[in-house]
């Protein structure tokens, strides 16, 4: 995937002309996005909010409070999210905020910084619903950072409303080890459009969404197609899994669906970048991961302070505390990791081995803290009435999941 | 305004310091770990008064009125400061003349006049003793005042550049059954009768680094030379005890850098013996598990490395922007401290033969890293820490 990048004709206006030195591998200039170049040598370490992401994130956490946590146990066991869940999460207006004055947004820059934090604090509720909550600004990053104006101003509208719209990224595919530099979809030029034909699994909100971005391989050449709810050859089955289960993940075959030729996302100028999707999505899994990571360790410090063994509180012991401990080591350590890859990706930096490595520490320590949550409640841990091992099967899909949750 | 990058000043900084760290360090690395307890004179162009180790100055004052802007400051420089000579080796590095955890001390408790005569000096930093470690606050040296001078007795041991400093600043408590508020540290001159140098230990690793064993026997040493106040003030936590404890909040990131810059080292030594053996890459493309164990092996390190780097740089941004930090440098010095100690010790089994070798410093490595995740607090006291934080518990209750 990269050395196709790196062969890409750099763009022939450089935003770095001032003398700075252009960054390795891909600058801002690279790409077309309409986004914020904040990239400053000069700029200061900092581990602060913006005023208006910590004002989004009080908004944030109070609606997880309130409309998701109370309802994860019975999303959990109906396998489906709470009535009316999408078209509530949607009035928070995240799916506007970074659109264009034109059409019809609040014209804010695009901002990863910003969507990471929005993944951390609604999977502190759950991870399943922030995913299915998320699903369609993953699509609407896919059209922000890949499509045309002209894809942009037919598909993006839309979303430019406080009521739910329902769109979705079909990256996975079915097998041991997915590998989104291998994909088995394939897409076939015809005379008037493209033909798909694949298998893809594990598609949030599938069954609900208008709009499907289906990544396939094009001669080689990883691409993406805007799919229409109904499309004549799409078939879907809802699938179960371990965890994720309010979410509705969806297996979805395409045989051979037709599409026209402007439902491909770019053009030839600015061709589809699947690497930056999937880098994004990694740092997505970060945040999920450290929103579900403070959750256990909440639960947690709350339980083990209140749990009285041998005539004193478990936590009173360091076989106990350690372990509780080395959750909140881990989990601000994989937080900065996070943090880090995200204000890179905002900055127009290269951000490919930050996003890499987010998801390899996502991956380890996430599990690591979802089986100490289990671990440390001993037997009613293993009871479906604390929410401990509900975070564990959800944690357990950081390792294998691509391109959930798009920043 | 989330931004984890570093400014070009703070980068010019790493980049100087990892300069004198491969060019005056790294050459004499593994002489003076062949020669214990020789002295690295290769080091005396560094040799600086105290005042001018970044650790001791303070940020320039600032109006208190004045809205509070985003700092990176000195604690920022000084944890990047040490991770790049630390590079170059740890054990040098512990002994730069002029820069011992003592004058870390005396920059942060002296008075005026006491920094006048103190601030040149050399100074270790003697807690320590046969039967107290992590436990510093049951130390049984004594200090009694006597007329107009104190009077020292007892043993400490581990006391870092304690043959090569020319001052000592001494832990002794007023009172063994006052507890924690009696316990003062006391700066003793070289050459103060009654004080002597009884040896040096043999280490596993960081040997370039001399470590005494002092003895007091009725050393005396003017009133003046106490550091702080001579009140016990029992349940005073923000005198006395606390206050010297406190000192461990600034240092921590400190020793928790060295780990990160033993780490890259050995992280970068183990890359470059294994391009030139087999052009070993690292493309941060494949799933991990379509990875060689080789590859796979090295981005959980490098993300390791890069995440423990971050909780370092945290806890010094929150000290240069006057959060407390106490939690916040424990969890540093916890996570570097193992993350360091694995990394270096994965390096050596992952090149085999040649790792293991004395021919290569990846050995040497694996050696050096093993006292940071013991020194400044063990790994098992910063998670004490930030247990007892997280969970609201005294040292009574979680002990």
């Amino acid at each position: 995937m990269r050395s196709r990048l790196n062969g890409r004709a750099p763009n022939t206006v450089s935003l770095f002309a001032s003398g700075l030195a252009s960054p390795v591998g891909h600058s801002a200039a690279d790409f077309g996005y309409r986004r914020r170049v904040t990239q400053d040598a000069n700029l200061l370490f900092d581990i602060t909010l913006t005023d208006e992401q910590a004002m989004m994130r009080d908004t944030v956490r109070k609606f997880t409070a309130t409309q998701i946590r109370p309802h994860i146990r019975k999303a959990d066991e109906a396998a489906r999210a709470p009535d009316g869940f999408y078209a509530k999460s949607a009035e928070l207006g995240f799916n506007m905020v970074q659109l264009a004055d034109e059409l019809g947004g609040m014209g804010a820059p695009r901002s990863p910084v910003s969507n990471m934090l929005l993944a951390e604090d609604l999977a502190h509720g759950d991870m399943a619903l922030a995913i299915g909550a998320l699903s369609s600004l993953s699509f609407i990053n896919a059209v922000l950072d890949n499509g045309t104006d002209a894809q942009q101003k037919a598909l993006l509208p839309a979303f430019a409303s406080e009521s739910f719209v329902a769109a979705s990224v079909a990256l996975m595919e079915p097998s041991t080890r997915f590998d989104p530099n291998k994909l088995k979809t394939r897409a076939q030029k015809t005379s008037d459009g493209y033909t798909l034909k694949g298998e893809k699994c594990l598609v949030p909100i599938a069954d609900l969404a208008d709009l499907m971005l289906v990544i396939a391989d094009l001669d080689g050449v990883p691409s993406a197609f805007v799919v229409k709810k109904g499309a004549a050859g799409m078939s879907l089955v809802t699938e179960e899994f371990m965890g994720l289960r309010p979410l509705s993940l969806s297996r979805v075959t395409l045989d051979n669906v037709k599409v026209a030729a402007n439902d491909k996302l770019g053009s030839d100028d600015k061709p589809f970048n699947l690497e930056r999707l999937v880098d994004l999505a990694r740092i997505g899994l970060g945040a999920l991961t450290v929103g579900t990571g403070q959750a256990v360790l909440d639960y947690v410090t709350l339980y083990c302070n209140d749990r009285v063994a041998f005539g004193e509180p478990i936590s009173h012991r360091q076989s106990v505390a350690f372990m509780i401990a080395d959750i909140a080591i881990e989990l601000d350590a994989l937080r900065l990791l996070t943090y880090k890859a995200a204000g890179r990706a905002e900055q127009g930096l290269p951000f490919h081995r930050e996003a890499f490595l987010v998801r390899v520490q996502a991956a380890e320590k996430g599990m690591k803290i979802g089986t100490d949550g289990v671990q440390l409640l001993g037997g009613h841990g293993f009871i479906r009435e604390h929410p401990v091992e509900l975070w564990y099967r959800n944690l357990r899909a950081i390792a294998l999941l691509e391109g959930a949750v798009v920043i | 305004m989330i931004n984890l990058e570093l400014p070009t000043a703070l980068s010019n900084v790493e980049a100087t310091m990892r300069n004198i760290g491969l060019s005056l360090f790294r050459p004499i690395s593994r002489k003076y770990d062949k020669q214990e307890h020789d002295t690295p004179v290769e080091l005396e162009v560094m040799r600086r008064g105290a005042s001018s180790d970044p650790r001791n100055k303070k940020d320039s004052k600032r109006d208190p009125s004045e809205k509070r802007t985003n700092q990176n400051g000195r604690a920022m420089q000084a944890v990047l400061t040490t991770e790049a000579l630390c590079y170059g080796d740890v054990g040098l590095l512990l002994s730069i003349p002029g820069q011992g955890l003592g004058n870390a001390a005396i920059g942060a408790a002296a008075t005026e006049e006491q920094k006048e005569r103190f601030g040149q000096c050399y100074a270790s930093m003697a807690i320590t003793e046969p039967a107290s470690g992590s436990d510093s606050g049951s130390i049984s040296t004594t200090a009694r005042l006597d007329g107009e001078e104190w009077v020292l007795n007892g043993e400490k041991i581990f006391v870092t550049a304690g043959q090569r400093c020319d001052t000592v600043v001494v832990w002794a408590t007023l009172d063994k059954n006052a507890g924690k508020a009696a316990i003062k540290s006391f700066v003793v001159p070289k050459g103060t009768p009654g004080m002597e140098l009884v040896g040096l230990e043999h280490k596993l690793g960081i040997r370039a680094s001399d470590t005494a064993t002092i003895r007091f026997d009725n050393c005396r040493i003017p009133k003046a030379n106490i550091l702080g106040s001579p009140e016990v003030k029992t349940g005073d936590k923000k005198g006395g005890f606390g206050k010297v404890m406190q000192t461990f909040d600034n240092t921590r990131p400190g020793v928790a850098s060295m780990s990160i810059g033993v780490s890259r080292a050995a992280l970068d030594l183990t890359y470059e013996i294994l391009k030139a053996e087999s052009g070993f890459e690292l493309s941060f493309d494949k799933p991990l598990w379509d990875s060689s164990a080789l590859e796979a092996e090295f981005y959980r390190m490098e993300a390791d490395y890069e995440a423990a780097r971050l909780l370092v740089l945290r806890a010094a941004w929150m000290a240069d922007n006057g959060h407390p930090n106490s939690m916040e440098a424990s969890m540093c010095k916890a996570k570097a401290g193992r993350v360091g100690n694995a990394i270096t010790l994965r390096c050596v089994e992952l090149c085999g033969s040649v790792g293991y070798s004395e021919a290569q410093l990846l050995e040497k490595f694996a050696r050096d890293s093993k006292i940071l995740d013991i020194f400044e607090g063990t790994q098992q006291i910063q998670q004490l820490i930030v247990a007892r934080r997280l969970l609201n518990k005294s040292s009574a209750e979680l002990k």
